[in-house]
């Protein structure tokens, strides 16, 4: 069995086949590009992993389980974490908050708990404290030290992706769906964050489920890619395979090349 | 990375020692405050307080989970009904009978948040507001609670202290205020005050990383719900005699107008607000003993607002606030407050 498979996938809008019958399997470990030009359904794909779209048919298999139906929440508890194309922060947390958020799952402060915060050996006291130190590797890790206590809300944009991607981080996931991280980045911002993908893969060991539109970044980093349009699946396979076919060519790369030089 | 950085900064209640300083100042002067005032003073500090205790709950749904609640007077008359009843029928001691009543609030909270989940906005202001005003026709309608006659507290005694006095009541009334108040700070700054900030700010990612948000926002409702229970159950003492009539629609609009001029989201504005707003609602009740500008307020609602009119000018003052506020300064006086402290900050450039 797969570590993560999707199988015959379809969802529709009104008239609309937003995805239309999409199979593909994942390596743990790999990580899997989506590309396509705009509209071509991969943020829909991605919310139907989620669970925030109900999906009309198909199958979503992971480890072994179908998580097909099951609600957001749940798909985070089974190990799944992502990223949003537009930014979906806190903005009225700091970056710590905000990262600290990505704990939810593993604290145990309730109500009660929580109200009784009196000083540092309370029980919630030492989870807060305990906690904060694991989101502080993730601060490190990510460089945002300076954005440490500040409001992300006017924080600047690549930050403000970083800060997702370090809250998707703090989940701990198995499988990290990261929905065109380095779109509006500049140059630098850009190398950064495929080098910090690299290490989530290598270091981390976690399986990436990426959608993005710079084929720099897709092509570099990438194991495998899936090119879509109009919800149909065009070609599957290694990135230099992929940036051959002529499908490809013709649906995305020719209509789009001015973005995707960028 | 500094190794030494201590993480329990970031959670803990008295971020400095001049913090503990005014809390202390604070403190002693509430203590005073009952032997150096009038009377009616002390009962306008305990009205005061049972404002701040119903509006911190509010703040918790409205400001920090981001529903909204306009039928809270329905929950607190559940805590001054409740509190009352289980006092004299099931003779608990006032000590039990208070937090039992808010719990009873809490649990209609639980199930008025239910039907929450699918309803936002305005269609959520409007079901509360159904429930609000239903439930005091309810209870209105029902013997034990005295019908539309209303109900007399029954002595009050807490061992083998007898409160007799305003000045009594407040110090068992101030201490169980403050002790909320700091409950309610430290459910804010940790998991579950952060899992209600997420579903305000952005429910869907939220969801996306773990937080169930059907549970947090029932949860909301009934802490709330909670809070305004007990506030009922207090405020029942505070006036010895309780009617129907006293928990209308207007009461829940009140309630809004304190947590919003104080700031939603912050936990001292709406305390400023609460207090504020409460000494102005009984100040405004006295308005028409004043010479001249009394009599002129009067015909003035008289003419234009309504017949019964001069009871109602502090809701047309409260609702001019609203708008105001809306309109000037959307943190409140929290926000006003985060201003003027830049301001000293940068004095005198
Ligand atoms: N909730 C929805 N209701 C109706 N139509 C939707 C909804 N979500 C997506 N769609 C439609 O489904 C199609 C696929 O949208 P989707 O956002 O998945 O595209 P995408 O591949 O992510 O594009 P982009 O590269 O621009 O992000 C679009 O035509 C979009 O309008
Ligand atoms: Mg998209």
């Amino acid at each position: 069995m797969a570590f993560f498979e999707v199988k015959d996938l379809s969802i529709q809008f009104g008239g609309l086949k937003a995805l239309d019958g999409i199979s593909f399997e994942l390596e743990k470990g790999e990580v899997y590009a989506i590309i396509g030009p705009n509209g071509a359904g991969k943020t829909t794909l991605f919310n139907c992993i989620n669970g925030i779209y109900q999906p009309r048919a198909g199958q979503i298999m992971f480890k072994d389980k179908n998580i097909r139906g099951k609600k957001p929440d749940k798909v985070a508890k089974a190990g799944i974490a992502r990223t949003f194309q537009n930014i979906e922060l806190f903005n009225n947390m700091n970056t710590m908050e905000n990262i600290m958020l990505g704990r939810h799952l593993y604290m145990k402060t309730g109500l009660f708990r929580g109200a009784f915060l009196w000083g540092k050996n309370s029980f919630a006291g030492k989870e807060e404290v305990a906690h904060r130190k694991k989101v502080e590797e993730i601060i490190d890790f990510l460089d945002l030290q300076a954005a440490r206590n500040k409001l992300v809300g006017g924080l600047p944009y690549g930050t403000q992706k970083q800060i997702e991607l370090g809250r998707a981080l703090a989940l701990e996931p198995e499988l990290l769906l990261l929905d065109e991280p380095c779109a509006g980045m500049n140059a630098e911002e850009k190398q950064d964050m495929i080098f910090w993908v690299k290490d989530i893969q290598d270091e981390l060991g976690i399986t990436i489920l990426l959608i993005e539109h710079d084929m720099n970044m897709v092509m570099d980093i990438s194991d495998r890619i899936l090119a879509l349009n109009f919800g149909r699946p065009i070609t599957e396979g290694k990135p230099e395979d992929v940036q051959k076919h002529p499908e490809v060519l013709k649906a995305y790369l020719g209509e789009d090349e001015g973005e995707c030089a960028a | 990375m500094d190794m030494k950085r201590d993480y329990y900064e970031d959670v803990q209640v008295f971020t400095s020692k001049v913090i503990v300083f005014w809390l202390g100042v604070l403190i002693l002067a509430l203590a005073i405050f009952p032997f150096v005032a009038k009377n009616y003073y002390v009962y306008v500090a305990n009205y005061m307080a049972i404002n701040v205790i119903v509006v911190v709950g509010l703040n918790l749904l409205v400001g920090y989970t981001g529903q909204i609640s306009m039928g809270h007077a329905g929950f607190f008359a559940i805590g001054a009904y409740g509190t009352i009843t289980l006092m004299t029928q099931a003779h608990f001691p006032f000590l039990l009978a208070l937090p039992c009543a808010g719990l009873v609030a809490a649990l209609f909270g639980f199930l008025l948040g239910l039907p929450a989940l699918r309803l936002e906005g305005p269609y959520l202001a409007i079901a509360t507001l159904g429930f609000g005003i239903t439930t005091t026709q309810i209870i209105g309608k029902i013997k034990i609670f005295g019908e539309r006659q209303g109900l007399h507290a029954p002595d009050l005694t807490i061992g083998p202290w007898h409160i007799q006095t305003d000045k009594d009541f407040y110090f068992v009334l101030i201490p169980i205020t403050i002790l909320l108040v700091l409950l309610a700070r430290n459910i804010v700054k940790t998991k579950v005050g952060r899992a209600f900030i997420s579903i305000r700010d952005a429910d869907i990612a939220a969801e996306t990383m773990g937080v169930n948000l059907t549970f947090y926002k029932t949860l909301a409702f009934a802490v709330s719900a909670f809070y305004a229970g007990v506030g009922g159950g207090l405020y029942a003492f505070v006036l010895r005699f309780i009617e129907p009539e006293l928990f209308n629609m207007f009461m829940s609009i009140m309630f809004l107008t304190m947590a919003v001029v104080g700031g939603l989201g912050s936990m001292m504005g709406p305390v400023g607000g609460a207090c504020l707003l409460g000494l102005l609602d009984l100040q405004l009740r006295n308005i028409l003993e004043i010479p001249y500008f009394g009599q002129w307020i009067k015909a003035l609602s008289e003419s234009y607002f309504t017949m019964t009119g001069v009871s109602n000018i502090q809701l047309i003052v409260f609702g001019l606030i609203l708008i105001l506020i809306m309109l000037f300064e959307p943190l409140g006086i929290f926000g006003i407050w985060i201003r003027t402290k830049k301001y000293w900050k940068m004095w005198p450039f």
